[in-house]
């Protein structure tokens, strides 16, 4: 039962004390999970990383899940992604109360007009950021350009079309290109 | 009934963002413009609020849309509904799909999914911006204050990345904020 409140405590810290979502997250889990508590390995930090790269949703949740279940089975992974969930959530809940109120006021309005550009700006350049991270080569750029320019079009021409699709289709081209190479190589030049 | 729609909702976006938490937000986006939940601009400030707060961002954006649309309970609903699939999705993997991650298919199915949502992020900050450059909409003109900030902030972006490093999100906030206050007055 103590280590379970130590797993909802830590987890808690880490979900107070970072901003920026995520990744930002993984200097304090080291500290405090490898580090301190040493209930990670540096290389399982990497492959958790890696892991959460390639399964969908918050990072922070594929790290908590992970540390608690190793530590203390189903009860631990639940304790400490309640743990890193509940910080946000009551903030989050306090400032949807009063927000619409908040944005009311001329000069905080004003204020938020200059946070749309930065927002925008800001998905931008964590895009541009993730772009160069790509491994560069035909099917990526074929693929990029493709999403790019359909995604481009659904929202300018409102096109009722889901960016799911979008996704689906892209790793349904991985896989096909994946398969059309193997049966090529293994296939005895058929 | 809302809170099933706001459950089904998040966890579509829980289920399809890859990489972080800057590929929900054309997912919330889609959610949020098609339920008429949200307008671009309440979006862009709740992407903001999200921002500037701690926590995993897409946690705080599902709380925050929630919360707004049916209260409390809207509120857990739609933060159950963002988290779940990871944690699912990481108990299956380490109690018994760890060795599958390396597995070529797996592989290539990410080679073609990262392009995408690479290409879904840009595409989503290049709409964004034009929706505040042009807020009335392109026959609307465009607005030169706002072209003004996003001269000012994309310069002040370019100098930490000369040096190698990521832009500080908050203080960009906090930049664009008082340049709002600067050019449409107090």
């Amino acid at each position: 039962m103590k280590q379970i409140f130590d797993l909802f405590a830590t987890f808690f810290r880490i979900g107070l004390f970072t901003f920026g979502g995520g990744y930002a997250m993984l200097p304090l889990i080291q500290e405090l999970c490898v580090d301190r508590k040493r209930w990670l390995t540096p290389e399982e930090l990497m492959s958790v990383t890696v892991i959460a790269e390639s399964t969908p949703g918050p990072v922070a949740i594929n790290c908590s899940t992970y540390v608690g279940w190793k530590q203390k089975g189903f009860p631990g992974a639940l304790a400490a992604t309640l743990g890193v969930v509940l910080p946000s959530f009551v903030i989050l809940y306090v400032i949807s109360q009063f927000l619409d109120r908040f944005l009311r006021i001329t000069w905080v309005a004003n204020a938020f007009r200059g946070i749309q550009v930065a927002v925008a700006l800001l998905i931008g350049s964590v895009g541009l950021r993730m772009f160069r991270n790509l491994k560069q080569d035909l099917l990526t750029r074929v693929l990029f350009t493709a999403a790019f320019c359909a995604m481009l079009a659904i929202d300018l021409l409102s096109l009722r079309l889901s960016a799911i699709v979008l996704l689906l289709f892209g790793g349904g081209v991985g896989v096909c290109v994946w398969l059309c190479r193997k049966g090529k190589n293994g296939g005895d030049g058929l | 009934m809302i809170l099933l729609e706001l459950f089904l909702a998040f966890l579509q976006v829980g289920l399809f963002s890859f990489g972080g938490a800057y590929s929900a937000i054309p997912l919330i986006r889609e959610v949020v413009l098609s339920h008429g939940w949200l307008t671009d601009q309440a979006l862009v400030d709740m992407i903001a609020v999200s921002e500037s707060t701690p926590g995993p961002i897409m946690v705080n954006m599902a709380t925050f849309v929630g919360a707004t649309q049916a209260g409390l309970p809207g509120a857990i609903a739609a933060t159950i509904a963002v988290v779940l699939p990871s944690f699912v999705v990481m108990l299956l993997v380490v109690r018994l799909l760890h060795p599958y991650l390396e597995h070529p298919g797996v592989r290539a199915a990410m080679h073609g999914l990262l392009p995408t949502v690479v290409a879904i992020i840009l595409a989503t900050g290049l709409v964004l911006l034009l929706r505040a450059l042009f807020p009335n909409g392109f026959s609307g003109g465009v607005s030169w204050q706002d072209c003004v900030i996003a001269l000012i902030l994309g310069l002040s972006m370019l100098l930490p990345a000369r040096r190698g490093k990521k832009p500080s999100s908050v203080r960009l906030i906090l930049l664009g904020a008082g340049l709002g206050v600067l050019l449409y007055g107090i």
